[in-house]
């Protein structure tokens, strides 16, 4: 029998060695795929897509997935070129995913990313589900990036916002939890204050749960945007050098970026002075720095965090005026990381905190305002694969 | 009125005396009334004394009834969680005879008509023996001393603000001087509070994981060291609660060895549990102090088995669902205990730390004996306060199968060895298990 990609394969008139190196595999692999045991990934048939544009031949994306796995093609959806399983009922956190399905939710996030820059990237694939976001925190860009991705994908999506002042005693945690889920939602997604919140909100109800941020603990789609950042710009996330700097001891954010980067085989350093690198960390496999010059040296991604002074029990450092000094990220000491090092933070940005102004705004360097862009996209993955209701139908294609 | 109760085929210890025999139809105990009438190898020798009840205790075990020392009976003030009833039945059935109440009630225990309505209530559901701890200071939370010498006669047993840590230093010190006229122990939750302000676990890399505020393990010996030195300085009674750090351990048995009036105890969730068991948000894990890292674990230990840790209190601390189905940091800290006290203690003789005796030790004449309680051991002409049990039969934890108003049990599901068969308090049998 013909797969999608044999009949690839015989339309660009070249062997499976070159079509392996074409999609930077393995001749063995590419064998297996034209069998039908594995898929090419989104960067491989891109790098496919490329080439056929080059020699002049008519692809696109649907020749490489077989006509009865394109459930979704139907009602718009992009093809789902992974070949990975993701059976997870919520994405709590970064920490619960395995490298497969992490890649599986890049790809699937990339095709989403694309076709957001196309004049038609309204969906109805999530038509007649009711997402809701539920904020126990404030929040404008997460709330906002997951209302559209939701909207994109044609939900109806309903926001909640809970005043962190009326949470005193916490029983709305459950309570709500029960209220919304008498509702029927088809996915929640929940920001709250406390670490570990998220997760005994989803054990009490029957819709997939996607942690929009819990305390100090994970924002496993910020980490994933992230990565999907930094893997367009740089193809890979294998082998590079990223710093981490700034609030480290509050951020939610550093933790799954941590995981995740070291998942995906990254090397991670985290660059704090001491009262903000919490207790136990070089246990998580990061090297810790206090010297940016130093922690910054040789690195191909430089990740500043928000200080969140609004966490902070206590003085954990003198001064803004002091920090910026130190730890605030401006050319000189951006100096010292690679020529080509990308600037990444995660928003909102304290200008002339952790952050030069000039140096936040140079988009050269910059990829701050992709990282929002590519929140829809991953956010959109994120809802799709969580909402399906066929869990088979949770992997892009066949079963590896 | 009670009549003579004969307990044969027992292997009767009392571990303050270096008692015992081993099962034997010509001996066991014999309980007159209220009182013990007779314990030996031989009593029986002649038969059972024809007016006396025969409890054959098919080769288990006969012990003084166990003493804790801390444990909220949530009596006045929050009786959803426990009151002084389920909480002597939670006891019974944990072969507990003598209960010390924390004074963290709701009013606080600082005067004497708490205490005494403390004593009527006990009276009037007269299962077991339930003392009670006074504050320290008025309300349990002020600079001010209670009344400790009218409040020792009225009958509190010592004086502790309980789960709450005396801070400051000059009212410590006063406490310490002030309480020796009346041979006042000061018992206290050693904690630097600024230092665990906001944590809710031990710091370290699982805290960090989780991204839960930490408390050091040195905000105990902060507190424990000045503690030491305001022992050293006015003469005092001190006794440290539920310590559950290897630098504690060590800073009690200095204190021994350079002669101060010190003692301490811990709880069985210190010597049991780790960290870990906080695992992924357990509130149930949620203590305070917090549980610790294993080598901490390990020195608590060895710490009991080398004596520097007088004995072992339950920390009864019964939290209802509310406060408990909560994200962690919002969830209260305790866990309930006096149903599991015997099981976890003799998991030190099971794992070979400590011999049957010297665990029983722990939780009978020890403390007992700290307090001034003339509890926790067999003597001729004392009170019948006794438990039977096989130390041996399997048993698993079910919080839901607890006699306490509150589950909140760390142990969940854990797997033991021992099985409380019968509790028994001034001759009165208030528990019986189904055989």
């Amino acid at each position: 029998m013909s797969t999608p990609l044999r009949i690839v394969r015989e339309k660009l008139n070249i062997t499976q060695t070159e079509l392996a190196n074409l999609m930077g595999t393995t001749q063995a692999t590419v064998s297996r795929m034209e069998a039908g045991q594995w898929e090419p990934n989104a960067s491989q048939v891109q790098a496919v897509l490329v080439k056929s544009n080059s020699l002049g031949v008519d692809l696109t994306v649907d020749d490489f997935v077989l006509p009865d796995t394109m459930p979704s093609a139907a009602n718009g959806a992009p093809a789902a070129t992974g070949d990975l399983h993701f059976d997870h009922e919520h994405l709590l956190g970064i920490q619960d995913l395995s490298p497969n399905e992490i890649s599986f939710l890049l790809d699937l996030s990339d095709t989403y990313a694309e076709r957001n820059r196309t004049a038609d990237r309204k969906l109805s694939l999530l038509a007649g589900k009711t997402v809701i976001n539920l904020f126990f925190e404030e929040s404008t860009r997460t709330r906002t990036s997951f209302e559209l991705a939701g909207k994109r994908l044609g939900a109806d999506v309903i926001n909640i916002a809970v005043a962190s002042s009326s949470i005193k005693k916490g029983e709305t945690v459950i309570d709500t939890a029960v209220t919304l889920n008498a509702m029927h939602a088809d996915a929640l997604v929940v920001r709250h204050p406390h670490a570990g919140a998220v997760q005994l909100l989803s054990e009490k109800v029957n819709c997939a749960v996607i942690n929009g941020g819990d305390g100090s603990h994970e924002h496993p789609t910020q980490a994933l945007l992230d990565a999907l950042t930094i893997r367009r710009r740089k193809g890979h996330l294998q082998g590079l050098l990223v710093a981490l700097c700034g609030d480290v001891a509050h951020s939610r954010v550093a933790r799954s970026n941590i995981y995740l980067l070291q998942t995906m085989g990254a090397r991670v350093r985290v660059i704090a002075p001491p009262t903000l690198i919490p207790s136990g960390m070089e246990r998580l496999g990061v090297e810790v720095f206090h010297d940016m010059r130093a922690g910054l040296a040789d690195c191909d991604i430089v990740m500043m965090l928000r200080l969140q002074r609004e966490r902070m029990e206590g003085s954990f450092v003198p001064s803004v005026h002091e920090y910026f000094h130190f730890y605030g990220l401006d050319y000189e000491k951006l100096s010292h990381a690679k020529p080509d090092a990308l600037i990444m933070h995660p928003g909102p940005m304290n200008r002339g905190v952790e952050i030069d102004s000039a140096v936040a705004d140079d988009i050269d360097r910059s990829v701050i305002h992709e990282q929002v862009e590519m929140g829809v996209a991953v956010r959109m993955a994120c809802l799709d694969v969580l909402t399906r209701t066929d869990k088979s139908n949770r992997n892009g294609g066949t079963a590896p | 009125m009670t009549a003579r109760v004969a307990y044969t085929n027992a292997r009767v210890i009392d571990p303050a005396s270096g008692l015992d025999n081993a099962p034997s139809d010509t001996g066991g105990l014999l309980s007159d009334g209220e009182f013990i009438q007779a314990i030996g190898p031989e009593i029986f020798s002649d038969g059972i004394p024809e007016s006396a009840v025969q409890v054959d205790c098919r080769g288990t075990i006969l012990a003084p009834g166990l003493v804790d020392i801390r444990a909220d009976l949530c009596e006045p003030g929050a009786e959803h969680k426990e009151d002084l009833e389920s909480g002597s039945r939670a006891a019974a059935a944990g072969g507990v005879t003598t209960v010390v109440a924390l004074p963290n009630t709701d009013p606080v225990i600082d005067e004497v008509s708490v205490l005494e309505f403390i004593a009527r209530r006990a009276r009037e559901v007269k299962l077991i023996k339930v003392f009670a701890h006074a504050t320290v200071t008025r309300g349990g939370n002020s600079d001010e001393l209670v009344e400790m010498g009218l409040l020792k006669h009225a009958g509190a047993v010592t004086f502790t603000d309980g789960r709450r840590t005396i801070v400051n230093a000059k009212v410590l010190s006063r406490a310490l001087k002030y309480a020796q006229a009346y041979d006042g122990v000061i018992m206290q939750h050693p904690e630097e509070p600024v230092l665990a302000q906001g944590g809710v676990m031990q710091t370290g890399e699982l805290s960090t994981r989780l991204g839960l505020p930490g408390i050091p393990a040195e905000a105990e010996i902060i507190m424990l060291q000045r503690d030491l030195k305001l022992v050293e300085m006015t003469g005092g009674r001190y006794h440290a609660s539920h310590i559950s750090t290897a630098a504690s351990v060590r800073a009690i048995a200095d204190a021994k060895a350079a002669g101060l009036n010190v003692t301490c105890d811990t709880a069985p969730p210190y010597f049991a549990l780790n960290e870990l068991a906080v695992g992924e948000y357990r509130t149930f894990a949620k203590l305070s102090p917090p549980l610790r890292r294993e080598d901490d674990r390990q020195a608590i230990v060895a710490g009991l088995a080398d004596g520097t840790i007088d004995c072992i209190a339950s920390d009864h601390a019964p939290q209802d669902q509310d406060s408990k189905r909560l994200p962690f940091e919002q969830a209260e800290f305790g866990a309930v205990g006096l149903e599991t006290l015997l099981q976890l203690t003799l998991e030190l003789r099971h794992n070979g730390h400590l011999n049957l005796p010297d665990a029983l030790a722990c939780i009978t004449y020890r403390p007992a004996d700290i307090l001034g309680l003339p509890v926790g051991r067999l003597t001729v002409g004392g009170p019948a306060d006794l438990v039977v049990f096989d130390p041996e039969r399997p048993a698993r934890i079910e919080p839901d199968r607890f006699v306490s108003k509150s589950k909140n049990s760390p142990f969940d599901g854990r797997l033991v060895q021992g099985q409380v068969l019968r509790t028994v308090v001034d001759g009165r049998t208030i528990f019986s298990a189904a055989a």
